[in-house]
């Protein structure tokens, strides 16, 4: 029962890094018909940018203080990548899918590349200050304080996301595009507007769960590879969720996470094959397309 | 008094099918002119055209502006409302959100539109994809009233409807054009003569006939242009 436990907080944690994730590649999708390859990339420069913040800035402020800072940095640097991206490279590609695919695979590439020259191939430490490396004791077991920084950053966001696509103008914009893009125009909308919001908004989401995973999963190390890995998830996240569809990623991200974390233990401990957790996720997407293609929440095609 | 649309020689080409062959017809402002013809001549893509909604080729001056090459919410900045053909409301949000979504300026009607459609302001919250078929369309004409718009395009208002629905509907876009150049197309006879006053008839992507509307009396014209009867 204790190691459920640890390993449902676990879970819930990396579901809330799995939503950051794919919420915005999820938006980006079902409102431009994007496939953003670069959004792993917005992870990575996320995390480089709340590296730069906390070692940059004078360690008078203090870990705490710095650790805020970091996370605003990581998330307002992915924000800026992704809607300078937006407005460079992707705005002259709208309905041009193939070419969206290969800019955004290449841009991922170019970065990643200039990054391991810029800061080298090795790891990077983000100083972080000792209450998240310490744990706090709930029902009999010990959990690692990083994991309540995860979970309660995925439901900010979450319930901001909610109450932004809900109650303000952009928002019901944005839900409208989704559904029926070409109705916003008649309606005499720029839709080229809400576009790049989008970009933007899951740019942000994407540099917070970077920053968020190098501290809870990583032992606060930064490597320019790190995005990459997670997008793969991310995407996973996406389709079983139903693409467009924010309760969809966040039903689906904690549903892939904790299945991740109870394979891994319960079985891959077992039987030495570790990477059973990840291959777990690839099967219930399999499951999920066979029996409901567009997804748990998605719209209709 | 100026023309609300210009349209000169405009084609239009959808995946590989020469839908408009050389449209040319002109909508003076003020008053109903409805655009009619068999399935598939090309009227919505007329209405299409003129809104930037599919590529095409020629002229197209919407109150003597050029827009050919502008984007759909340029020109519909110019003051059009648009009502299409299958009503699209966006069914996942609310009654009101898809009103609130088609605000433009400060002029906007909300008792106007309420008084006309007393249904939607009950089922403000309700979401739009559980309405009828009825009131679907009362919204999508909604959206397309809230804000005094000088020129309606108007895509099949009565198709799918009851009769007694589609009477109530024509009295609107009756009052409606009493203030809005309205275009409209539409296959039920009976509304456009009710409300147009020009006609325009399409076949094969050209214009075949232009007229007025009491042409319709006439059932050898409507026969040979339309194939069907005079009395519908």
């Amino acid at each position: 029962m204790n190691i459920f436990l640890v390993l449902t907080f676990s879970g819930v944690a990396l579901g809330a890094i799995y939503f950051l994730a794919a919420s915005g590649l999820s938006l980006i999708y079902g409102l431009m018909d994007v496939l953003n390859f670069a959004h792993g990339l917005f992870m990575t420069l996320g995390a480089y940018a709340g590296y730069e913040v906390a070692t940059r800035l004078p360690s008078s402020l203090g870990a705490p203080t710095l650790i805020v800072l970091a996370i605003i940095g990581a998330t307002l640097g992915g924000g800026l990548a992704a809607g300078i991206t937006e407005l460079v490279l992707i705005r002259p590609l709208y309905g041009k899918p193939i070419s969206q695919i290969l800019i955004t695979i290449g841009l991922d590439l170019a970065v990643v590349g200039l990054l391991m020259g810029g800061f080298g191939s090795t790891a990077l430490q983000i100083p972080v200050p000792l209450w998240l490396i310490e744990p706090t004791h709930i029902g009999g077991v010990f959990i690692p304080n990083a994991n309540f920084l995860a979970i309660g950053g995925g439901a900010v966001v979450l319930l901001g996301l909610e109450w932004f696509l809900s109650r303000t103008r952009y928002g019901i914009i944005i839900r409208a595009g989704v559904e029926n893009r070409e109705m916003v125009r008649a309606l005499g909308i720029d839709v080229g507007r809400a576009f790049t919001l989008v970009f933007v908004i899951g740019g942000a989401m994407a540099g917070l769960a970077g920053i968020l995973y190098t501290i809870v999963f990583t032992g606060d190390l930064v490597s320019p590879s790190q995005g990459d890995s997670l997008l793969i998830f991310a995407f996973i996240v996406v389709v079983i969720g139903g693409l467009g569809s924010i309760r969809g990623s966040a039903v689906a991200a904690l549903v892939v996470a904790l299945l991740q974390e109870y394979t891994s233990f319960y079985i891959g401990g077992h039987s030495g094959w570790a990477q059973i957790g990840d291959l777990s996720t690839v099967l219930l997407l399999a499951v999920v397309l066979e029996l409901r293609p567009r997804g748990l929440f998605g719209r209709v095609a | 008094m100026t023309n609300a649309i210009e349209i000169n020689d405009l084609h239009v080409t959808i995946a590989g099918s020469h839908i408009l062959q050389g449209v040319s017809l002109i909508v003076p402002s003020g008053g109903v002119t409805a655009i009619l013809g068999r399935n598939g001549v090309g009227k919505t893509t007329t209405l299409r055209a003129i809104l930037g909604l599919v590529a095409s080729s020629g002229q197209i001056k919407v109150f003597d502006h050029e827009v050919s090459s502008w984007p759909t919410h340029r020109i519909v900045r110019l003051g059009i409302g648009y009502v299409p053909e299958d009503r699209d409301v966006f069914s996942g949000l609310t009654v009101e959100e898809n009103l609130r979504l088609a605000e433009s300026g400060a002029e906007v009607q909300y008792d106007e539109v309420f008084s006309l459609f007393p249904e939607l302001k009950k089922r403000g919250r309700q979401r739009a994809g559980t309405l009828s078929g009825g009131q679907q369309q009362m919204l999508s004409i909604a959206r397309a009233l809230l804000n005094n718009r000088p020129l309606l395009l108007v895509d099949e208002p009565s198709k799918g409807l009851a009769p007694k629905i589609v009477g109530e509907f024509a009295g609107v876009l009756e009052r409606a054009a009493e203030h809005s150049t309205v275009l409209l197309v539409e296959q039920n006879l009976s509304v456009v003569k009710r409300l147009a006053q020009r006609i325009v008839v399409l076949d094969h992507g050209e214009v075949v006939h232009r007229g007025e509307a009491r042409d319709l009396d006439d059932p050898t014209l409507v026969r040979q242009l339309l194939g069907v009867t005079g009395a519908a």
